[in-house]
């Protein structure tokens, strides 16, 4: 898991891996995050040369597509402290899956391992690596958080958006029953079993009208659209934001599936 | 049993409009799985145990070789019989042939898992002897003509006014929906046929090679009439379920029931080894134990290791939500779940049964509640890199993949790739901010609005905001 084994160097060097979803669909979220590094005390640099992580490929069994994908990305990302991506799939891809790839490659495989331990989701590498405690932030809004699945159970991030959110001024955290059970974004799964991935989204939504929160935060921007698009469709006024958001407070940007002028 | 779980699709969506069948599921979730829950809590070592637990199997199955001529030799000790069975045909034919060997008419069975792969019933009625399932879950499926579909609730997708109505049916008694009524009726029925049977047949959740006993546990104290009634018992249980030692038993007893039913331990823990000595007031005159391999000898030392470690206790399917939504049946044969989907396409080969691993969204509750801690989405994942190696992944995913991987392995080529199509769909989702509808995006949109994108993508915004930042 994610812990700050050393103390990290007065200024580190951090290469933003943005993650296609945000970089398409999100851009905000990013800009909030690199707001958040740098207040933080990194230098935030984003290697022109990364597209994605490779996990589509990893998870429909395409190996050689994968290996190709994660070989740029340890060019890319050459040389930084610290490789941080605003969400948790992503960065448990780099961190617990990058190291099992290249079998049959002991130098690559070498880099990999390297190139894994300085890869880290942005709330935990706040936390646990910055020594983030509080943030600089105000929001009134009861807030319930959906811990997303890789995050959760491959980088154990849970304490940690919490306890920067408990630092958000006005803000209330209010649990859903089980923050912990999957939304059913699943990446390809989504679409791949739509009815059963529906029946999974809509507990969730559920769950999270039983909470009272008026704003559904997560960080990851798959699950977060998952889970906006079932509550757009059925009309909620629950908003979605990334959890990133509302720590920087940059809040410009409508919620996530709402048109700009709502 | 035939497999159909190419099918699971078609199957998990009849199964998602069985108002019965989602109820019945929803009771696992407030019966089980919170079980588990808080009978992990009131035990502190939980956690070391599941290590301990894990490294039992582990050392068992890197000396398997070992621990099996050991438990054979103890079985001989106490003067039982040993039959080694490659496959399900095989195994079927040493049952048979005890049967016969006896004049069995009717044999009783307590729960068995391996009698389900190997089809057992109907083998042996089809060679004249009728087998009488004595649990009582695996006795309203056989009434109902059904797979289990769950390994510890075989017959968990009914709510009990359909077992109401099935008892009704069968029993020529009026119909009752007490529980204990229902479970006195079916009780009835069976001790007739506890004392009819010639041969009684259990499986094993443990053999312990030391003694050379087999240990069954059951909430029915079935296996004990099944074994102890009939004058000729035979066990049926797979290679990978033997354990050194009986100590080594009771550390895995304590994590079974646990990550089972939430139970603290199973009502009935039953031990056997051989037959009824001189000294014994009861017991069965001859001990047989069919020892199946049907594939299990070849996952020692491949990827598939891990899932040998299994103890059936059915914690990763009550656990996992695509189980709870599309029931076990919808996985087309005989194990069901995530353990399911890394089993099955073992057995019936990956051609026949790639849906199974593809039928998980990777949320990776399965293998954070498996008591010994199999990596259940990694083993899922090796099955779909076979499936993609050998070109069952459909042509049009194959083609998209394809591109796409193309396209993101060149960073230039997906920059203008992807700014254009932003550009595009940010225009045309700004009014509504996200989309009803979209062409090729049915799987998503059917249910869900797709959130539009901001337009601008990360990349160029982030190129003209910042000179020379980036390399």
């Amino acid at each position: 898991m994610t812990s700050a084994a050393s103390s990290p160097p007065a200024q580190p060097r951090v290469g933003l891996f943005v993650t296609c979803l945000v970089d398409l669909f999100r851009p905000s979220v990013g800009f909030a995050a690199v707001k958040l590094l740098e207040d933080a005390g990194c230098t935030v640099e984003v290697p022109e040369a990364q597209t994605c992580c490779g996990q589509p490929a990893f998870n429909s069994g395409d190996r050689a597509t994968t290996e190709d994908l994660v070989r740029g990305l340890l060019d890319a990302f050459e040389g930084y402290d610290y490789v941080v991506a605003p969400s948790g799939s992503c960065a448990g891809m780099l961190r617990a899956h990058v190291p099992d790839l290249f079998e049959n490659d002991k130098a690559t495989a070498a880099r990999a391992a390297e190139f894994a331990g300085r890869c880290h989701e942005l709330v935990s590498f706040l936390v646990d690596v910055m020594g983030v405690k509080r943030v600089d932030a105000a929001l009134e809004r009861v807030a319930t958080y959906h811990d997303s699945c890789s995050g959760l159970r491959e980088l154990k991030i849970k304490r940690q958006p919490r306890r920067l959110l408990q630092s958000v001024e006005g803000l209330e955290l209010a649990e859903m029953a089980e923050p912990e059970v999957c939304c059913g974004f699943g990446g390809t799964f989504c679409v791949k079993y739509p009815q059963i991935s529906t029946k999974m989204v809509e507990n969730k939504v559920q769950d999270v009208a039983a909470s009272g929160a008026d704003l559904l935060l997560a960080g990851d921007l798959g699950c977060l659209m998952n889970m906006a698009g079932r509550l757009a469709r059925q009309g909620s006024p629950i908003e979605v934001r990334h959890v990133a958001e509302v720590l920087a407070g940059e809040l410009d940007a409508p919620p996530i599936g709402r048109p700009a002028d709502a | 049993m035939q497999p159909s779980s190419l099918a699971f699709q078609t199957k998990a969506s009849d199964a998602l409009a069985d108002p019965n069948l989602q109820k019945a599921l929803g009771g696992i979730k407030t019966g089980w799985q919170r079980g588990r829950i808080l009978a992990a809590d009131r035990l502190p070592e939980f956690e070391q145990l599941r290590d301990q637990a894990r490294d039992i199997k582990n050392h068992a199955l890197e000396h398997l070789d070992f621990y099996l001529e050991a438990f054979e030799a103890r079985v001989l000790d106490a003067g039982g019989q040993v039959h080694w069975a490659r496959d399900a045909a095989e195994a079927r034919a040493i049952i048979q042939g005890i049967c016969q060997d006896n004049g069995a008419k009717t044999v009783t069975k307590s729960k068995s898992m391996i009698a389900e792969e190997i089809g057992l019933n109907d083998h042996l009625e089809a060679a004249g002897i009728t087998p009488v399932e004595t649990d009582l879950g695996e006795y309203i499926i056989q009434l109902r003509k059904e797979p289990p579909s769950h390994l510890v609730g075989p017959a968990v997708h009914l709510t009990r006014d359909q077992v109401s109505d099935l008892f009704a049916a069968t029993h020529d008694l009026p119909r009752t929906e007490d529980p204990t009524e229902l479970v006195g009726q079916a009780r009835t029925v069976l001790r007739q046929k506890y004392l009819a049977a010639d041969v009684g047949i259990t499986g094993a959740n443990f053999l312990i090679a030391e003694t050379g006993s087999a240990i069954t546990v059951t909430n029915e104290g079935n296996a004990e009439l099944t074994q102890g009634l009939p004058k000729v018992h035979v066990v049926i249980a797979s290679l990978e379920k033997v354990i050194p030692s009986m100590e080594d038993a009771f550390t895995l007893l304590r994590v079974l029931a646990r990550s089972a039913t939430g139970q603290e331990f199973s009502t009935y823990t039953t031990v056997m080894t051989g037959p009824k000595r001189t000294e014994d007031h009861d017991g069965p005159e001859q001990f047989h134990v069919v020892l199946l391999d049907n594939g299990r000898s070849k996952m020692i030392g491949s990827k598939f290791q891990d899932m040998l470690r299994c103890i059936r206790c059915g914690a990763c399917m009550n656990n996992c939500p695509v189980y709870l939504a599309a029931g076990g049946h919808a996985y087309g044969w005989v194990y069901v779940g995530p353990m399911g989907s890394v089993l099955t396409p073992q057995f019936v080969g990956i051609e026949s049964a790639h849906t199974l691993p593809n039928a998980s969204s990777f949320c990776g509750r399965c293998e954070e509640v498996c008591p010994v801690r199999i990596p259940l989405p990694n083993l899922m994942r090796h099955w779909r890199e076979e499936q993609f190696k050998r070109q069952l992944v459909p042509s049009t995913v194959r083609w998209g993949l394809g591109i796409w991987g193309y396209v993101a392995k060149r960073p230039a080529l997906y920059r203008f790739a992807t700014r254009v199509a932003m550009a595009m769909l940010g225009r045309m989702g700004r009014k509504e901010g996200s989309f009803a509808s979209l062409p090729l995006a049915g799987g998503w949109t059917a249910s869900r609005d797709l959130p539009a994108p901001q337009g601008k993508t990360f990349m160029q915004q982030w190129k003209k905001k910042r000179r020379g930042g980036a390399r």
